[in-house]
């Protein structure tokens, strides 16, 4: 009689199985180490200094409990006396790590412990104070404004400039047109700072330094990127529809706005997405052309506070949350955007 | 033999297109002349030149750079972005790599899994720099108790010399969803096709790997090696957040003085844009040697998938 034996197949699919487990278990350890920062940040947003003080930091805002004995404040704890788990005040410490704890309720009759060997009382304190406090005690409501017209004009004048610019590379035929597409492309590489401090100079001599138009007017002007992106996505878009519109009368300017806008929506938003996520976030050229507090940013803002008041650690960290909550919303909204469309194009191009 | 006297209109078919293509990219144009080639060729005439934008440049020759090869901080803040480079790269690689293998299997919820490891990416900047700080703050930090319940005795990490580059480093890693996702898009980019061949042929998990997958991916390794290599030399944020928090830009001993923070310095707390833009232009010539270098000897381990068509 033939043995019952396993089949080959069912080997392959026992070790696919145990390769997903593994795979599942290394990406979850994974996980909370990348969002341990992130809930630290924070908790600390919701601490008060005493709170901050502790070491090592609770990863959520718990402060130890405190109980009113014969008029002083005094920790609880949750101790073990005669076999049984009851909750003593802490009134006094012994030599040796003891200490005595005393029944809030009946504080006559005294105990002594060794204080390690029992556990103390916490409870959940945030401080949501903290946010109005930090974003009070700076113009902070000022930096986001500013950084909100940074972002959002600039982010509209790069739509326009770089869609016009990606349909000039994506649809005609020109001499040299070519050999200027590959020279955008090369400025990908350049580094900014051979082109910085003339432009400094320059948004100096026409005295823009210290406003938030050297920030702003370089949008208006196309950059690689968001160009070279937009222009694979217009390459995919059919050159029928072109025609039918130069057919029905489309002037190239008509084609662009009424056709290629539209079908590049996608495309678009990534782009709109993606600047905003840079702008947001942007530290280097604010910090240079942005001199006077009014001016600035919320990263120049934050900055400068954390600087100058080190100490103020949660209410920087209220800040800092404030500043990231606006990125991590937009996203989760928008992550295929992330995690699918643009840097498929962006390598395979 | 007579000329026929038919003249051409100007606006010929081919003539009214590419006036339509100029129109079209004018925008880049003016802004490549007006922000890109104009300034350029400022910043490589004020690297020739003493020039603190007050009084009118004074021409200098080759001095800045001469200073430059002499000044202990130029070559400090080189060493520090290429230990920088050296210790980020690799890691970043391995673990975007290694991860991007995980996320690229067919497991429960991997869009969301991608999603969180991808997070850290786009709130990069000042509050990154501020949080870790406070995670490696040795006195009140999360990352030193943490080690000591293993036993170790976490080190002083950005206050310390030694540490703080390797401070830097896990911070960087923190992000390291960025290059991840590149890597991912290149793994979906392998034709199934070719591990089917490979499983007939017999080919075990580890030979599919090394035979099919990396080779597939390598144009794709190039490509965040090249942009890695061009990122470090434009470091600046981070290091910058942490020192002046710390009352000192450039780290403990200088230890992150970054050329770029070098760079800086000189250029906007000391006013010397002569010996900035020498930096630049410096910094300039380092990445394009850097890229040609890299591309040179990308032909003996970047593999294209258009060289197979080419042969076959």
């Amino acid at each position: 009689m033939a043995t019952l034996t396993r089949s080959p197949l069912a080997d392959v699919k026992i070790q696919e199985l145990l390769i997903k487990g593994i795979t599942t278990l290394i990406l979850a350890v994974g996980a909370v180490i990348i969002l341990i920062p992130l809930v630290f940040m924070f908790s600390t947003s919701l601490k008060d200094r005493n709170q901050l003080r502790r070491s090592p930091p609770p990863l959520i805002p718990i402060e130890y409990t405190m109980v009113e004995v014969n008029g002083k404040e005094e920790p609880l704890y949750q101790v073990t006396v005669e076999g049984r788990s009851r909750r003593m005040a802490l009134v006094r410490n012994l030599p040796d790590g003891k200490g005595v704890f005393v029944d809030p309720a009946n504080p006559e009759r005294e105990f002594e412990l060794l204080i390690a060997d029992q556990k103390p009382m916490q409870h959940w304190e945030a401080h949501w104070e903290n946010y109005p406090e930090a974003l009070t005690s700076v113009p902070f409501g000022r930096y986001l404004i500013n950084t909100c017209i940074v972002t959002f004009v600039g982010m509209a004048g790069m739509l326009m400039s770089s869609s016009m610019v990606a349909y000039g590379f994506s649809r005609f035929r020109a001499p040299w047109l070519n050999v200027l597409f590959m020279v955008l492309l090369s400025t990908i590489m350049l580094p900014s700072q051979v082109r910085l401090i003339p432009m400094y100079v320059l948004f100096q001599k026409v005295g823009w330094v210290d406003t938030l138009l050297p920030l702003i007017v370089p949008q208006f002007f196309a950059n690689a990127y968001d160009v070279f992106f937009l222009r694979q996505f217009f390459m995919t878009i059919p050159l029928e529809m072109d025609d039918a519109a130069r057919i029905d009368g489309a002037s190239p300017i008509q084609t662009f706005l009424y056709v290629i806008l539209p079908q590049g929506r996608p495309a678009l938003v990534a782009v709109a997405v993606l600047h905003f996520i840079w702008a947001w976030n942007d530290f280097y050229e604010p910090l240079i052309y942005l001199h006077s507090r009014q001016k600035w940013t919320v990263a120049v803002g934050l900055q400068t506070f954390s600087a100058l008041y080190a100490v103020n650690t949660h209410l920087i960290a209220a800040a800092s949350v404030v500043m990231v909550v606006p990125c991590i919303l937009l996203f989760f909204f928008s992550q295929r955007i992330f995690t699918q469309g643009v840097v498929v194009s962006g390598v395979k191009g | 033999m007579e000329r026929q006297s038919y003249r051409r209109p100007f606006w010929t078919m081919s003539r009214r297109e590419s006036g339509w293509a100029y129109f079209f990219i004018s925008p880049w144009i003016i802004g490549f002349i007006v922000f890109t080639v104009g300034p350029m060729l400022a910043s490589l005439f004020f690297s020739f030149a003493d020039y603190n934008i007050v009084d009118a440049p004074r021409w200098l020759g080759l001095a800045n750079y001469r200073n430059l090869f002499k000044d202990p901080l130029f070559w400090k803040s080189l060493q520090v972005t290429v230990y920088f480079a050296s210790l980020a790269l690799p890691s970043g690689l391995l673990l975007g790599f290694f991860l991007a293998i995980l996320l690229n299997k067919k497991i429960p919820g991997v869009n969301l899994w991608r999603t969180l490891y991808y997070l850290p990416s786009v709130i990069a900047g000042v509050a990154v720099a501020l949080l870790w700080m406070r995670i490696f703050n040795p006195r009140i930090g999360l990352l030193n108790p943490l080690l000591a319940e293993f036993g170790i005795k976490g080190p002083g990490w950005l206050q310390d010399p030694d540490w703080a580059m390797p401070a830097l480093v896990i911070m960087n890693l923190w992000g390291v969803g960025g290059s991840m996702i590149i890597y991912l898009a290149g793994l979906q980019g392998v034709p199934t096709a070719l591990y089917d061949a490979a499983r007939v042929d017999g080919a075990n998990l580890w030979q599919r790997f090394w035979h099919v997958t990396l080779p597939m991916v390598t144009p794709v390794i190039f490509y965040n090696l090249v942009m890695g290599l061009i990122g470090a030399f434009q470091y600046f944020t981070q290091v910058y957040v942490v020192g002046s928090a710390g009352g000192n830009v450039g780290g403990p001993a200088r230890s992150t003085l970054f050329y770029n923070l070098y760079l800086y310095q000189n250029a906007f707390k000391y006013f010397d844009m002569g010996y900035a833009s020498a930096m630049a232009w410096i910094l300039l010539l380092i990445v394009l040697f850097l890229t040609l270098l890299i591309f040179r000897s990308s032909e003996t381990w970047v593999y294209y998938e258009g060289e197979l068509k080419g042969r076959v």
